[in-house]
């Protein structure tokens, strides 16, 4: 009793030192609580990412749906649903251990079972072929492992199983025997795995999401509601950030915008976060026919085209030089190669030396050039002026819509066009399709549409995409882009610049590789 | 009557044909929107999608299938919208005749009233500067007007949301419900509004100052009724004919126009829809919101010819 007595003060003068403490650390402690508004640029067509694929669908199918892995900011895989993996040393299966006690929304347990559903479902009904292909079975010997086995070593694997390309969905709910690309269930009454679920979908108007209480991982997450508003026009959400009505929106792209936003005080404009999305902008060119199928002539074209105008006129700065195929945000991006600064008398002389001479008039010959929507025109007019100067008289081509590019471009009737394309996480998913001879399909956007075909770059990716040891993994890739960049089916320029902006009220926002395709348990709002 | 409505029925299967037809000639397909939504598909992927959509068909073949199934009220299925383009379409019906109606009956009632006022008093400062007013709205390009006046009434006086219908925060009865519409429609109202007011406002001006001129306008006043009255009673109602036959044939403008007021506001309605489904070459939407649209502008201007049999019996007669 009396000892009791005597420790209280004591016991008490601890507490409040304590209590000092936190609060002094308060500033950046998360705060519980709280509804955080964010815009979306588009409707989804629904929440489920493992029958779509998109940032669309994978920015509120990461909340709603939980994965395997998540990673930081610096590609490290991190725990997430499955609370450790091991990649066996053939490389040939790769085995994951789910969190005890998580469950789905409906309160039911997550299974190992549910995994293999999982990536059978995917394998299915994903359009991204190349991300599971490899995946011969899922083997679940205990309800929470499960081994995924590969025909052939799969690195890939291991950014495939993020939240926008592998959510774990509840065999009992997406299994009845619908088809899963149609499931009444992918918009409405979701029964997802994730930190938040759903209250209500609303096409073009908004999803409102609510924190999930049962959600594995304890105390998040942080905030109790996140409503998406859909918000198409670009000058509505700008003006809903500025007054304070949004407190976050991803993928914004305009200049003008965001350098404004910079300047303000209570916004945040940020380029980080996108680099596992990987989007870059390029010049490609059609190497089987016409002029531009002579290398001498596509390097002239490169030399003559300035990056750095690009990047300081076109973009205002906002965003960042890019020379291969990968994205410079990424462990395996190689800097180390031709990137074609500008040098007209190399151009000159090189397309003197293809053969080309100037004609009377100063000209050498005619190329088009397309672009497939409407923010590429600047550069396909800048292109345009830029190789007047070396004689190559260009003639852009306008498109009413995407349809009409996509079907001159995947047709093959293109001389040179600007294009976007994403690298989707590993180079597996998303490079090796623009390079490798085996992918030259008619008809088909996004595919090997420069008709480029060099066997030593089939033979590295095919080995860079079954190499498990990451250096040797990286040394292939490196070769591979200083071959791609010599020969150069396309011309790189520079990442799309993809903006994050954010309120000050926001504690951490999503700036992670996959930026709000990734789970957003860990934000909060100050001062809730 | 009977012929005015079979008349109407072949116009819209002359609507249906020339849309599948005009959509069908464009370069590309849908298949191409689908895989960019998907960030690019794979061969196979995009072979299965053209064989949904029957597209690998011949084209007479696909205006059969698509006509026909018109016919039994099945305009499709919305791929980027996940739902049958009917129920899209409905859904969305609400909110555009929601905005089309108030903004034309806006248009309308101050365009009437600003007429009047600009034909009795035809050199008055005011009307002068009623009449700049109505032009400067009539001139502006309608998604101009939008932002800047988000840009006075949002951003710099916080008066009004940025965008959509509803405010997800606020939660209800009916009245407070109906409150937070309203609080959204402003806007948008005025905005699709503006273009209208200058065109009604100068025709009512132009048409109350014929109809003032006339001899039973001269008989009322020396029979020695008010002036009010004259002019509200007796010379409105004659004047409002042209008035009533614009609005009906501008109604077919006034949807196009809450295409750009919709996508500026974010307004959820067929406008937004409209230019969503364009972009993304949609085409059972696109057929579908067409298909409507010609539908709402026959029905006015059936509906406007009713209102016009009513204000004067001797069309009526004519037959």
């Amino acid at each position: 009793m009396i000892r009791i007595e005597i420790l209280k003060p004591f016991a008490l003068a601890m507490t409040s030192v304590f209590c000092v403490g936190a609060s002094a650390l308060a500033a950046e402690e998360p705060t519980q609580g709280g509804t955080l508004v964010m815009a979306l640029q588009q409707t989804p067509r629904h929440l489920n990412p493992a029958v779509q694929s998109g940032t669309a669908t994978g920015g509120p199918g990461a909340q709603l749906f939980a994965a395997p892995l998540r990673y930081d900011e610096d590609w490290t895989p991190q725990p997430y649903l499955a609370e450790s993996w091991e990649v066996a040393d053939d490389g040939l299966s790769v085995t994951l251990n789910l969190v005890q006690d998580a469950v789905f929304h409906d309160g039911e347990p997550i299974k190992s079972s549910d995994v293999a559903f999982s990536v059978k479902t995917i394998q299915e009904n994903h359009p991204f072929k190349a991300m599971f292909e490899p995946v011969t079975a899922v083997d679940t010997p205990d309800e929470h492992t499960a081994i995924l086995k590969l025909s052939k070593p799969h690195p890939a694997l291991m950014l495939a199983m993020s939240s926008q390309l592998m959510p774990i969905i509840p065999e009992h709910v997406y299994g009845d025997g619908q088809d899963p690309k149609a499931h009444p269930q992918n918009s409405e009454d979701v029964v997802g795995s994730g930190p938040f679920k759903l209250v209500e979908f609303k096409r073009d108007e908004h999803i409102i999401l609510e924190r999930f209480d049962d959600f594995f991982i304890e105390g998040r997450p942080y905030l109790d509601r996140l409503v998406m508003r859909i918000i198409k026009d670009p000058s509505a959400r700008s003006i809903g950030l500025e007054n304070g009505e949004l407190h976050l929106s991803t993928f914004e792209s305009v200049a003008r915008d965001i350098n404004r936003w910079k300047k303000n005080d209570n916004l945040t404009a940020t380029p980080d976060g996108y680099a596992a999305i990987g989007p870059l902008d390029w010049l490609a060119f059609n190497t089987a026919s016409g002029k531009t199928a002579d290398i001498n002539v596509r390097k002239a074209i490169a030399y003559a085209v300035d990056r750095n105008f690009i990047l300081k006129a076109i973009h205002l700065g906002i965003a960042d030089e890019a020379s291969t195929g990968i994205h410079p945000g990424s462990p395996l991006y190689n800097a180390d190669v031709e990137t074609y600064a500008l040098d007209i008398d190399k151009a000159n002389a090189l397309l003197d030396e293809a053969g080309y001479e100037k004609d009377g008039d100063g000209n050498r010959f005619s190329l088009n050039i397309d672009f497939g929507w409407p923010e590429m025109k600047p550069k396909a007019e800048y292109v345009k002026a830029a190789l007047k100067k070396v004689g190559i008289d260009v003639n852009v081509r306008a498109s009413a819509d995407f349809p009409t590019w996509a079907k001159r471009i995947s047709t093959y009737d293109f001389d040179m066009t600007w294009d976007t394309v994403f690298n989707w996480g590993d180079p597996v998913i998303g490079v090796h399709r623009t390079y490798l001879s085996s992918n030259i399909k008619e008809g088909v956007i996004w595919s090997n549409t420069q008709s480029y075909q060099n066997s030593e770059v089939d033979s590295l990716l095919e080995q860079a995409g079954i190499e498990t040891d990451s250096t040797k993994r990286a040394e292939l890739y490196a070769q591979f882009q200083e071959i791609v960049a010599d020969e150069l089916p396309l011309y790189t320029t520079n990442t799309l610049p993809y903006h994050t902006v954010y309120s000050e009220k926001v504690g951490n926002p999503p700036l992670g590789i996959w930026s709000s395709s990734s789970p957003m348990d860990l934000m909060y709002l100050k001062g809730e | 009557m009977i012929q005015r409505v079979a008349n109407a029925a072949l116009l819209l299967i002359a609507v249906l044909v020339l849309n599948f037809t005009m959509m069908h000639l464009a370069p590309g397909d849908i298949a191409d929107t689908i895989s960019q939504s998907m960030g690019g598909a794979d061969a196979t992927v995009m072979q299965q999608i053209r064989a949904e959509y029957g597209l690998d068909q011949p084209f007479l073949f696909q205006l059969k299938t698509y006509i026909t199934k018109v016919l039994h009220f099945d305009l499709g299925y919305s791929y980027f919208y996940n739902q049958p383009v009917t129920t899209l379409i409905l859904e969305k019906l609400p909110a555009t005749l929601l905005l089309v109606i108030s903004a034309q009956l806006l248009a309308l009632v101050l365009g009437i009233l600003m007429g009047v006022y600009a034909a009795r008093n035809r050199n008055g400062f005011f009307s002068f500067l009623v009449t700049l007013f109505a032009l400067l709205g009539y001139s502006a390009p309608v998604f101009w007007t939008g932002i800047l006046l988000l840009i006075a009434f949002s951003l710099k006086i916080q008066w009004f949301p940025v965008a959509g219908m509803v405010d997800v925060t606020i939660s209800g009865g009916f009245f407070t419900r109906a409150l937070d519409i309203a609080h959204h429609l402003f806007l948008p109202m005025i905005t699709l509004a503006s273009i209208f007011i200058a065109l009604y406002s100068r025709l009512c001006r132009a048409s109350v100052m014929e109809v003032l001129g006339t001899d039973y306008v001269r008989t009322a006043k020396a029979k020695g009724l008010p002036e009010r009255s004259v002019v509200y009673k007796h010379a409105l109602r004659n004047a409002l004919a042209p008035v009533v036959t614009l609005a009906g044939l501008q109604f077919s403008a006034v949807v196009s126009g809450a295409v750009l007021v919709e996508t500026v506001f974010s307004w959820p309605g067929l406008g937004s829809l409209a230019l969503q489904s364009i972009i993304a070459r949609d085409t059972p939407t696109i057929l579908g919101i067409l298909f409507f649209s010609a539908l709402v502008v026959i029905v006015g201007n059936l509906l406007t010819d009713i209102v016009l049999r009513m204000l004067d019996p001797r069309i009526a007669s004519k037959g």
